[in-house]
């Protein structure tokens, strides 16, 4: 049987209780979406776009993990920012930005059966952040497919945070395709924490749109993971949009973080910026591959893309692959990657004061990776991150930070 | 307080020390003369447990403890500390998280609590005066961006807060103009107690007009090869290290 045969025949399985909960425009894509994903296949290594994993091995075995049963939506907010399957919202834009092209997207849009909708009117300012935790607390091995709808019309802002996290240790699969539109002269930090566990194995789908003079901050921080991966495809499609694309990742023990970044100026006079930053250690596997597409007529592009590692053990393995394609000649686009140890020398200064090696070198991952965290707008944030990467490194991050179920 | 005997140590798989022997009391000052390349920099190294150092023979005791058996935090935990020729700037760790890791890693060593927030930086507060040091450079990263003179004198802070009771102070002077000097020299000086001792490694005179050494030891080829009091500086400036080959 063929990798991807189980999640058809899940799919088939499960169809009926799937069309009977979810909202139209959901069904409606369903079948095509099964057809393209069991037709393409899981992308194998031989795909550019997903050469460092192995997507069939991830899946394998997993599609006999519980799928929750898909309830009706009960007492989910109808009204406010944040709703549940907003139809007005799910006909305009679901799947508009998340097509088929990628297999897991198809996958995702087959299985899901809600759409968490965040919706900002025109001109609506939030003046706090949103924050969505997504608590995986089953008590058994459970897969999961997750969709999250985002739409700032004109002249808005916010700051959202999604945050994955675990409760306990059973297996989990999850996809997720988030997609987000952010109107003209729009604003919006998007943070996504995730701080789940080893047994989980994350798909996680991320579609940008930028209209003009958008302003897009998207950062990516991965602190406690199983096997994951994010991509995050940024379309800079209205004239002066800017987007920031930054992220961090701790892995050790053998987890493995690959971030598949791709940034599209689709028009003239925009700007992205990219930092990324690894420390992996032990057995930990880090990947980082980021393009930025230039497109013909994409006069004034402005691009810079910085993504830096360092390897921590002689085991730890480092992939990183930064890409320009460019079709426009009046632009200015870098691109660097480093990989690198912790510095011999500042270890031994550090000793030498006194400081025990374990703690040095602590230290020393905590000051690399913190640069991506010192970017962040809201400071309350950057000080609880900087405590969290603290604990991770101690080895006290087995409890979500100020979460009161884990006290 | 120091005793090394027939210490023989490596670098990159060459010989530099072939026989070193030096004894150093408590409350001495040690000067360590010697052309480039004689050795000075690996003795201060091995003493203070460089990894990239290695010794294929001899002994160090610290009062008397065998030094070679432990790690670097250790023997800092037991008092040593080295000034170093080139301190490191380290990007992102900010001196204040620095100093309170050091110090309360020292704390631990030695049995005692780790210092409160408060005292702690009452205590970094205390020692800028003490040493007159910017504090603008104690809020930063470790010797980020700072210029030769602030990383001898962040050394000298650093020495203050830790209250070592041997120094290595490895080429202190390189690097710096006579008042820049003459301001690290007196913040040593108003550091020392009677019981501390010191080895100064210099090629000039300059830095031992301020701080008075006891003896005077000139290191050529790897071995100590002349012992005098602190008039041979005079001499060194006057007339090199060649006569002593002689």
């Amino acid at each position: 049987m063929s990798p991807e045969q189980p999640y058809v025949n899940l799919y088939q399985a499960n169809r009926d209780s799937l069309i009977a909960v979810s909202p139209k425009v959901m069904n409606t894509l369903r079948d095509e979406a099964i057809n393209v994903f069991a037709q393409k296949g899981f992308p194998s290594r031989k795909v550019e776009a997903y050469r460092y994993i192995d997507v069939p091995q991830a899946f394998e075995g997993k599609d006999s993990y519980a799928m929750p049963q898909p309830t009706l939506p009960l007492s989910a907010a109808q009204q406010g920012v944040i709703t549940l399957n907003d139809e007005v919202l799910l006909n305009k834009y679901y799947a508009k930005a998340a097509d088929n092209e990628d297999a897991i997207t198809a996958l995702n849009t087959a299985f899901s059966h809600e759409c968490i909708c965040i919706h900002l009117g025109k001109n609506q300012v939030l003046d706090r952040p949103i924050e969505l935790t997504d608590m995986f607390a089953s008590e058994e091995d459970q897969m999961e497919h997750k969709r999250i709808l985002i739409v700032l019309e004109e002249g808005a802002s916010a700051s959202i945070m999604l945050r994955y996290a675990a409760n306990n240790k059973t297996h989990i699969l999850t996809t997720q395709v988030v997609e987000v539109f952010v109107g003209d002269n729009a604003r919006l930090e998007l943070y996504e924490l995730e701080e789940t566990h080893t047994s989980f194995t994350r798909f996680n789908n991320v579609y940008l749109q930028l209209g003009r003079y958008a302003n897009v901050k998207h950062n990516n921080i991965t602190l406690f993971n199983g096997l994951t991966r994010n991509t995050i495809k940024a379309t800079l499609a209205g004239e002066f949009s800017e987007v920031t694309l930054n992220g961090c990742v701790m892995a050790d023990k053998s987890q493995v973080v690959d971030n598949n970044t791709l940034i599209r100026h689709e028009v003239p006079n925009c700007t992205s910026h990219e930092l990324y930053k690894y420390v992996v250690d032990e057995q930990s596997v880090g990947a980082f591959a980021g393009k930025v597409y230039v497109a013909e007529g994409a006069q004034k592009t402005v691009s810079e893309e910085v993504n830096q590692n360092i390897c921590a053990s002689d085991d730890a393995r480092m992939y990183t692959q930064p890409m320009l394609e460019i079709y426009a000649d009046d632009v200015k686009c870098s691109h660097g990657s480093t990989v690198g140890k912790l510095d011999d020398m500042a270890l031994f200064y550090m000793r030498q004061r006194g400081i025990p090696l374990a703690e040095a070198r602590m230290l020393l991952m905590q000051a690399f990776v913190g640069q991506v965290i010192d970017e962040i707008p809201i400071a309350p944030l950057r000080d609880r991150l900087h405590i969290m990467i603290e604990q991770r490194l101690k080895g006290e991050l087995d409890k979500c930070v100020g979460c009161a179920r884990c006290k | 307080m120091l005793e090394i005997k027939n210490l023989h140590a490596r670098v990159e798989g060459k010989e530099i020390l072939k026989g070193v022997d030096l004894t150093i009391r408590d409350g001495e000052i040690h000067a360590l003369m010697g052309t480039n390349g004689a050795g000075k920099s690996t003795l201060s190294n091995v003493i203070v447990g460089n990894p990239k150092y290695e010794v294929t023979e001899g002994s160090i005791t610290f009062n008397g403890k065998d030094l070679l058996a432990m790690t670097p935090e250790q023997r800092s935990h037991e008092g040593v500390f080295m000034s170093f020729q080139l301190p490191v700037e380290i990007p992102g760790v900010s001196m204040t998280n620095f100093m309170r890791a050091a110090v309360n890693a020292r704390r631990e060593a030695l049995g005692q609590e780790p210092l409160k927030s408060t005292d702690f930086l009452k205590l970094m507060r205390d020692t800028q005066k003490l040493v007159d040091i910017d504090k603008k450079l104690v809020s930063r990263s470790v010797n980020e961006g700072f210029s030769g003179g602030e990383k001898k004198r962040n050394e000298i802070f650093q020495m203050a807060m830790l209250q070592p009771t041997f120094c290595i102070l490895d080429e202190t002077d390189s690097g710096l103009d006579v008042d820049a000097l003459r301001v690290v020299a007196e913040g040593f000086n108003r550091l020392r107690t009677t019981q501390t001792s010191a080895l100064v490694i210099t090629h000039y005179q300059r830095l031992l007009d301020y701080i008075r050494p006891d003896f005077i030891h000139v290191l050529l080829e790897g071995r100590i090869v002349k012992t005098a009091g602190a008039e041979l500086a005079k001499e060194i400036e006057d007339r090199g290290f060649d006569w002593i080959k002689e």
